[in-house]
């Protein structure tokens, strides 16, 4: 073989020298080439010329050629996964619902998550809860954004090192057996826990685990009320509250419109009892003595400014007074004279077993107190029912007190920190922090590596909610599902399923929260035959309830009651000295839990508008004393912690007192939420009860420099506008359906007329539907849930702070927060009054008819439509601004950068990685630079509502298009429908309220909107108060 | 020559000229290098200009946002700069068209120095309107009513920003047209002079082959006329429809019906101004103090005098008839124009364009040199003052209160201003280097006037 050369034949053709073969055996292509063989049909061999001739050439070329322009123009596609087998229920374009529940730091919701291709993008109430009625606020819309964040912990971590969870697992089963077997103590710590099933699993464990203890606390503790009401009845709960049952509210110190106990819940009802019309011309009344100007304060009709070392006081008082006139006995103290507090007792009395006193006190005793007064008026069964606990909020303060000292004194060996993070949100954080180093394992759930989590040995991260199995009873009886709407994202695990690795167990969450639901609130008697139908149902409506025996867990104790009055009444002992302080709920951030969250942080806050930063609110003449202006940076030390933030001047606020918001100062939450502000739990009071009041030994210093604040409004007064603001009071009301309301008039040749009688324009036809909304002043409790809901919905762009410093904000929504003014001269209309009135007015495109910016536009980017709506073309936009100029209401918004995918936007989470941009709405368009953007009434929407109704050959029903800020309006002041549908319900207001409360803002211009607000009615005596 | 001065009316060119001293006189600077203050003056302007076109990479690169601006005052110094920058060529126009079909002969040796200044200001304040768009890049060609292949789409006929295209590009047009007209006889005089032959080269392309035949006077002269027709209709109607972007709003403070008659006035009342300021100068530098006279000077001060009050009962009437309307916001923003959070624009406009101008009633200051130069400076300070006031002060605080906002120039804001400074020096030195500053042939035409006797 060694001269032998080798031969590969090419077949046996070539081996057998096939004259077929020879015939081609030159030729690089010897098979039939197609483009020769239909060439004039001739045969190969004929003496025709083989090459490609000029047709065929031709025809090559420009096939490549337009094949090569077609994949050049083409974007390129990247990451598309086609399916292989469509998944059933997933129809690319159509979204998919899911019911879930969201129960985080105090707040339950039950939700609606809406997917589109398997991605949840966007959240709204769910209708069928009885708790939340479809309620919801801004922390829940925004959640979704949580779940796309960057900065999630993507799997467990050993000391800061990444690991895999059969590690973690055999290392802390091991920890845990051994300290258990010494007889060590393990904490397991958690904010509230809303959860049956989770709770029954954590007993289990305990049961496994003897030496294993749940410390349960919150942020916005309600212990003084479970402990206020232990000594009124003899058992801690908290009670349901009804607050559209009650005719007179009472709230002292209590934003339960903002943070106190539920406020999704009673956001709905309060509004229940706020609204008027034709047929109802009634109103609850409503008192609020507070030291900050809160949410609730603004809606209220009668508001007192009192200090928060006065809150008892103002109890005590309350509470002889009403002693006086029923002839109970009354308690020491109470002396202080506070505005409108007699007015408040004679109206509570008046209406005995319809009204309502809440105090937003941590003090049991205050509570108890309360609880008496509630007692004298009859409210408990009415406005109040005990037997429907709420569990939102069942922290133990002294516990976790106890739990902190123990674990600094080396008490507890273990210590697993299941979705919490008290070394931030505790006022003893410090300590704890500390103390974690001395536990023997140390374990925290926390989704990112939060201020608690970088302490611990083990990171176990949970699931994004949107990613769990769940269930929650937010109150006795009520119960709800929560499940996952898309794959976990990460190599993450939920919380509880981590507690069943820890005890040792194989099964699946899921498989314990069906069990548990099979065994405790399945019942075969009332509910469906079989389980699995059962379980559907649930699973469908999000929620379920059974009925509660009224009086189960305690009796009412009319003895203990009035017993437990006199030692209260003592036991208060608030006494202010000096300055005051209040730290207090921001309503977006809350506890901090969600300050990563960009569509949080720029929301602005509704009463002082300021977003991205926490300040030290002021009142008026304490800054005008010491000569502080907005924006100069203090110092304000209590409790021997200093903090350094800048000054809010706000009007309304108590003199001597000042109020800073928790929540901010983190250093571990992500790149967006990390250094915006300054952390202030440290100051608050933990001696058993956490207590944010503190009424002593608060100083206050000027800081050099100044830190400008973000803020979205920066003038404050309407300027007595009527055309823009209209409102009145209830007895004017009552007498005339137009109080309040003015009417221009145009002087023409032929005299003064309407507006609407002289027009250039010949207006629009509109054959088919005719969209509109009505704003109900009346209603509307500034909460801001409409602003976060249309961001979500509508992938608007978040700016950060200095392009909001820049009035540069991008929100289509706003929420005009207005005060009155004591003057009404022209200047003077500028300063807000001392205890100012205050009117929401949600603005948004208002659509108009005639609409100014559509005439200017050079380009014709923005067009009317046929239904009525002022369209935006963003491709045709050249971006000359005009129509933001002449827009009259300035709801336009420009691109004044490009914001999505740019590095000098960090904070615009939602679209500048690839994670967080499976937020966006699939259906909205991302703006580009240069282009002007503007509300649309969710045309996406409306279209695809329309669309639906055509595939299904009728009409579209009312209701069934709803755009994300009406859908979003925990207290439906906002309408959205049709208005050429005369049975639809915006057309019912509109005809109840056309002659009535219904206006057009900045009616004497005539643009015409389709936008009608409904006049503010305030029940009060007269306007203006003193 | 006999030297006799006419009793009946001032000569318009003083310093007994002949004809060939005309000639030498203006051409001189034309075929002598550059002198040293020249190469100081274009250096500057140029570095002027470089710096405007880095702060414009960046205002086109970044994005508007660069710019003060914001979701209240969507116009501030863009739109300001560019109403300014009109109104400045007005002068130009005026003076070439209205004053030559009202056969003001004075007006043969600043024409020229006039119509070059309205070129550059056109091309200056056209810069405005095209930078402050989104999206220049589609802009530029999306406001031209061209067929395209989007569909049926076309521009929007309603819209005053549209007719605005239309008034400055017909008006920059007319203008070019008339003015290099006027430069052909000029440029053959030099052409003829050339001892150099690329200037000759030069010059014989710029002058399109004039010969100086009768016919060709005669064309001349006929198309002067007719341009001169054309041109007139232009000066009422440029700024008449720039007054329009405003005028036919709803904010309260530009929806004001006298807005044409106030913005025509303005506009030549700044434009004068602005001819004032290079006038000055530039018969200093070149020597020209012969045929640019005081008496020139006196009579564009009247101008200014007169154009200075008609402006100043325009803002009174305004402020007059928001009271008188009792339109709420209307009043509020009048008021607050004058006494709100910008009333030292208000006052700063005020005392530059009404107050100063008086001064002019008295003869000495209208007669010289030095006061005519600074108050032409006041007036268009003022005049800047003026734009601002409207745009800004209007914008900022409009119906709803809750989006009153406050505007701050930037960096940005000051360099795309300067941007056009340095473009229109560079342009008006290079002009006034390489082309005859003075109609050499027209002032031929006036050098006797008509009472003087030979």
């Amino acid at each position: 073989m060694k001269e032998g050369k080798k031969v590969y034949w090419q077949g046996l053709e070539q081996l057998n020298q096939d004259p077929e073969f020879l015939k081609y055996a030159d030729k690089e292509f010897p098979e039939y080439l197609p483009v020769k063989e239909q060439k004039n049909g001739q045969p190969e061999d004929s003496n025709v010329d083989l090459g490609t001739d000029r047709r065929d050439f031709l025809k090559l070329m420009g096939f490549s050629v337009a094949a090569a322009s077609l994949a050049a123009c083409e974007a390129p596609v990247r990451k598309a996964i086609p399916y292989l087998n469509k998944p059933t229920d997933v129809d690319p374009g159509v979204a998919n619902y899911y019911a879930s529940t969201y129960s985080q730091d105090g707040d339950y919701c039950s939700v609606l998550v809406k997917t589109r291709e398997g991605r949840p993008i966007f959240i709204k109430g769910n209708k069928m809860s009885d708790v939340t009625q479809g309620s919801i606020n801004s922390r829940v819309i925004a959640s979704v954004l949580d779940l796309y964040n960057k900065d999630r912990l993507t799997g467990p971590k050993t000391k800061g090192q990444d690991s895999d969870w059969k590690t973690v697992d055999a290392e802390i089963n091991q920890k845990i057996s051994s300290i258990t077997n010494s007889g060590g103590k393990i904490a397991l710590v958690s904010k509230s826990v809303t959860s049956p099933s989770t709770l029954n699993l954590i007993s289990e464990i305990q049961e496994q685990y003897p030496g294993v203890e749940h410390i349960q606390y919150d942020v916005n503790s309600n212990y003084g009320i479970r402990k206020g009401n232990e000594m009124s009845f003899g058992v801690g709960f908290v009670p349901a509250y009804d607050f559209s049952k009650a005719k007179t509210i009472v709230s002292i110190n209590a934003d339960f419109l903002g943070s106190w106990v539920s406020p999704i819940e009673y956001s709905r009802q309060y509004a229940q009892g706020r609204k008027v019309g034709k047929s109802k011309k009634k109103m609850s009344r409503h008192f609020q003595l507070e030291s900050l100007f809160t949410m609730t304060g603004a809606s209220a009709d009668y508001r007192s400014k009192i200090r928060p070392s006065e809150e008892g006081d103002v109890v005590k008082a309350l509470y002889n007074m009403l002693a006086a006139k029923t002839g109970g006995a009354s308690v020491s103290g109470g002396d202080g004279s506070y505005n409108y507090l007699d007015q408040a007792a004679d109206e509570l009395l008046r209406s005995k077993g319809k009204s309502l006193v809440v105090c937003g006190s941590n003090d049991p005793n205050v509570q108890t107190l309360v609880n008496g007064i509630n007692y004298m008026l009859e409210n408990y069964g009415q406005t109040i029912d005990p037997s429907k606990g709420n569990t939102s909020r069942q922290g133990d303060d002294r516990r976790m007190v106890d739990f902190a000292n123990g674990l600094s004194s080396g008490e507890y060996k273990g210590v697993v920190f299941l979705n919490c993070n008290p070394v931030y949100d505790h006022p003893l954080g410090g300590k704890i922090k500390e103390g974690i180093k001395k536990a023997l394992l140390s374990i925290s759930t926390a989704m990112v590596s939060d201020e608690t989590a970088v302490e611990v040995q083990y990171n176990c991260p949970s699931h994004h909610f949107l990613e769990s199995w769940n269930d929650s009873m937010p109150r006795k009886g009520s119960y709800s599902l929560a499940q996952p709407t898309i794959n976990p994202l990460f190599n993450t695990r939920q919380a509880e399923e981590s507690l069943l690795r820890f005890a040792g167990r194989d099964d699946s969450y899921y498989d314990y929260v069906r069990n548990y639901w099979k065994e405790n609130v399945y019942n075969a008697e009332t509910a469906e035959k079989s389980f699995d139908l059962f379980w559907d149902r649930c699973l469908h409506d999000g929620v379920h309830e059974v009925e509660t025996p009224s009086e189960e867990g305690f009796d009412m104790v009319p003895v203990l009651i009035s017993e437990s009055m006199g030692t209260a009444a003592s036991g208060i002992s608030a006494e202010g000295q000096g300055m005051e302080l209040v730290i207090y709920e921001s309503h977006n951030i809350g506890s901090g839990e969600m300050a990563n969250n960009p569509w949080l942080q720029e929301t602005p806050d509704p009463i002082s508008k300021v977003c991205w930063d926490n300040y030290i609110s002021i009142s008026v003449p304490d800054a005008k004393e010491q000569g502080i202006n907005q924006d100069d940076l203090l110092t304000l030390t209590a409790s021997g912690k200093s903090v350094t933030l800048p000054a809010l001047i706000q009007p309304g606020q108590t003199a001597g007192v000042l109020g800073v918001a928790y929540g901010y100062g983190r250093t571990n939450s992500g790149k967006v939420g990390d250094g915006i502000g300054a952390n202030v739990y440290p100051m608050a009071g933990s001696d058993g009860y956490v207590n944010y009041s503190i009424t002593k030994g608060v100083s206050l210093a000027k800081a050099t420099g100044t830190r400008k604040l973000a803020q979205t409004q920066t003038h404050h007064t309407y300027m007595g506008r009527d055309f823009v603001i209209q409102e009145t009071t209830l007895n004017e009301y009552k007498k005339d359906a137009w109080a309040g309301r003015s009417f221009p008039k145009i002087s023409t040749y032929d005299g003064k007329t309407a507006p609407k009688n002289i027009s250039l324009w010949k207006g629009h036809k509109y054959p088919n539907h005719h969209w509109g909304m009505v704003v109900d002043l009346n209603s509307c409790t500034g909460c801001s849930a409409c602003i976060v809901s249309c961001n979500s919905e509508n992938n608007i762009p978040v700016v950060g702070r200095d392009e909001v410093i820049n009035r540069r904000e991008m929100h289509w929504l706003r929420v005009d927060r207005y005060y009155s003014s004591d003057s009404d001269h022209w200047q003077g209309g500028e300063v807000p009054s001392d205890n100012p009135e205050v009117v929401f007015q949600p603005m948004m495109c208002q659509q108009c008819n005639n609409a100014p910016c559509e005439t200017v536009c050079p380009v014709a980017a923005t067009t009317h439509s046929t239904e009525g709506l002022n369209q935006m073309a963003y491709n045709r936009c050249i971006g000359t601004r005009y129509c933001a100029n002449n827009c009259p209401y300035k709801v336009r918004r420009f691109n004044w950068f490009k914001y999505h995918d740019n590095r000098q936007f960090p904070d615009n989470l939602g679209m500048n990685n690839d994670l967080g941009k499976m937020v966006l709405n699939p259906d909205v368009t991302v703006r580009s630079r240069g282009v002007m953007e503007k509300c649309t009434f969710c045309v996406q929407r409306v279209q695809e509502g329309k669309l639906t109704a055509k595939k299904e050959g009728r009409k579209v029903k009312d209701g069934e298009i709803t755009t994300a800020c009406a859908e979003a309006c925990p207290t439906e002041a906002l309408v959205f429908g049709d208005m050429n549908d005369p049975k639809s319900r915006i057309s019912e207001v509109l005809s109840s309220e056309n002659k009535e409360r219904a206006f057009h803002a900045l009616e004497a211009i005539r643009v015409a909107p389709n936008v009608s607000y409904l006049t503010k009615v305030r029940n009060k005596e007269k306007s203006n108060q003193a | 020559m006999s030297v006799v001065v006419s009793s009946v009316r001032t000569p318009l060119i003083t310093g007994t000229k002949t004809l060939h001293d005309v000639s030498d006189d203006i051409c001189r600077y034309v075929e002598r290098p550059p002198s040293k203050s020249w190469m100081v003056a274009i250096a500057l302007s140029l570095a002027t200009l470089g710096f405007g076109v880095y702060c414009l990479y960046r205002t086109l690169w970044d994005g508007i946002g660069v710019w003060g601006l914001n979701k209240t005052v969507g116009w501030a110094w863009d739109i300001t700069n560019f109403v300014w920058w009109v109104g400045i060529g007005h002068a130009g126009t005026l003076i070439s068209a209205i004053l030559l079909l009202f056969r003001q002969k004075w007006r043969m040796s600043i024409n020229r120095a006039a119509e070059a200044m309205t070129i550059f200001a056109v091309i200056c304040a056209a810069t405005f309107p095209l930078i402050h768009m989104g999206r220049l890049w589609l802009g530029l060609y999306w406001v031209l009513p061209l067929p395209n292949t989007f569909g049926s789409l076309w521009v929007n006929f309603n819209s005053p920003l549209l007719w605005d295209v239309f008034a400055i590009t017909t008006y920059f047009t007319v203008s070019l047209v008339f003015w290099y007209l006027g430069l052909i006889p000029d440029f053959a005089t030099i052409r003829d002079r050339a001892k150099l032959p690329w200037r000759k080269k030069f010059y014989s392309a710029l002058s399109f082959g004039w010969t100086g035949k009768a016919r060709d006077w005669n064309h001349y002269e006929t198309v002067a006329l007719i341009l001169a027709g054309l041109a007139t209709p232009l000066v009422l109607s440029v700024h008449t429809i720039v007054s329009f972007d405003f005028a036919t709003s709803v904010i309260p403070g530009w929806h004001t019906t006298i807005f044409p008659p106030y913005f025509v006035a303005g506009a030549i009342f700044s434009g004068f101004a602005m001819v004032l300021t290079l006038l000055i100068i530039t018969r200093r530098v070149f020597h020209l103090e012969n045929y640019i006279t005081l008496y020139h000077m006196e009579l564009m001060n009247i101008v200014i005098i007169v154009t200075g009050s008609i402006v100043g009962i325009a803002y009174i009437t305004e402020l007059f008839m928001a009271w008188y309307s009792g339109v709420e916001a209307e009043w509020y923003a009048f008021r607050n124009r004058a006494l709100g959070p910008y009333w030292w624009a208000y006052f700063s406009m005020m005392t530059c364009n009404v107050v100063s101008p008086q001064l002019f009633w008295f003869k000495p200051i209208r007669r010289s040199i030095v006061s005519t130069f600074v108050l032409s400076i006041i007036v268009n300070i003022g005049m800047w003052f003026e734009r601002f006031v409207i745009i800004v002060t209007s914008l900022h605080r409009d119906y709803l209160p809750s989006s009153w906002a406050m505007f701050t120039p930037t960096l940005y804001d000051v360099g795309d201003f300067l941007l056009t400074f340095g473009f229109f020096f560079t342009a008006f030195l290079l002009f006034a280097k390489f082309f005859p500053v003075i109609n050499i042939a027209e002032v031929k035409t006036i050098l006797k006037s008509d009472s003087q006797k030979s």
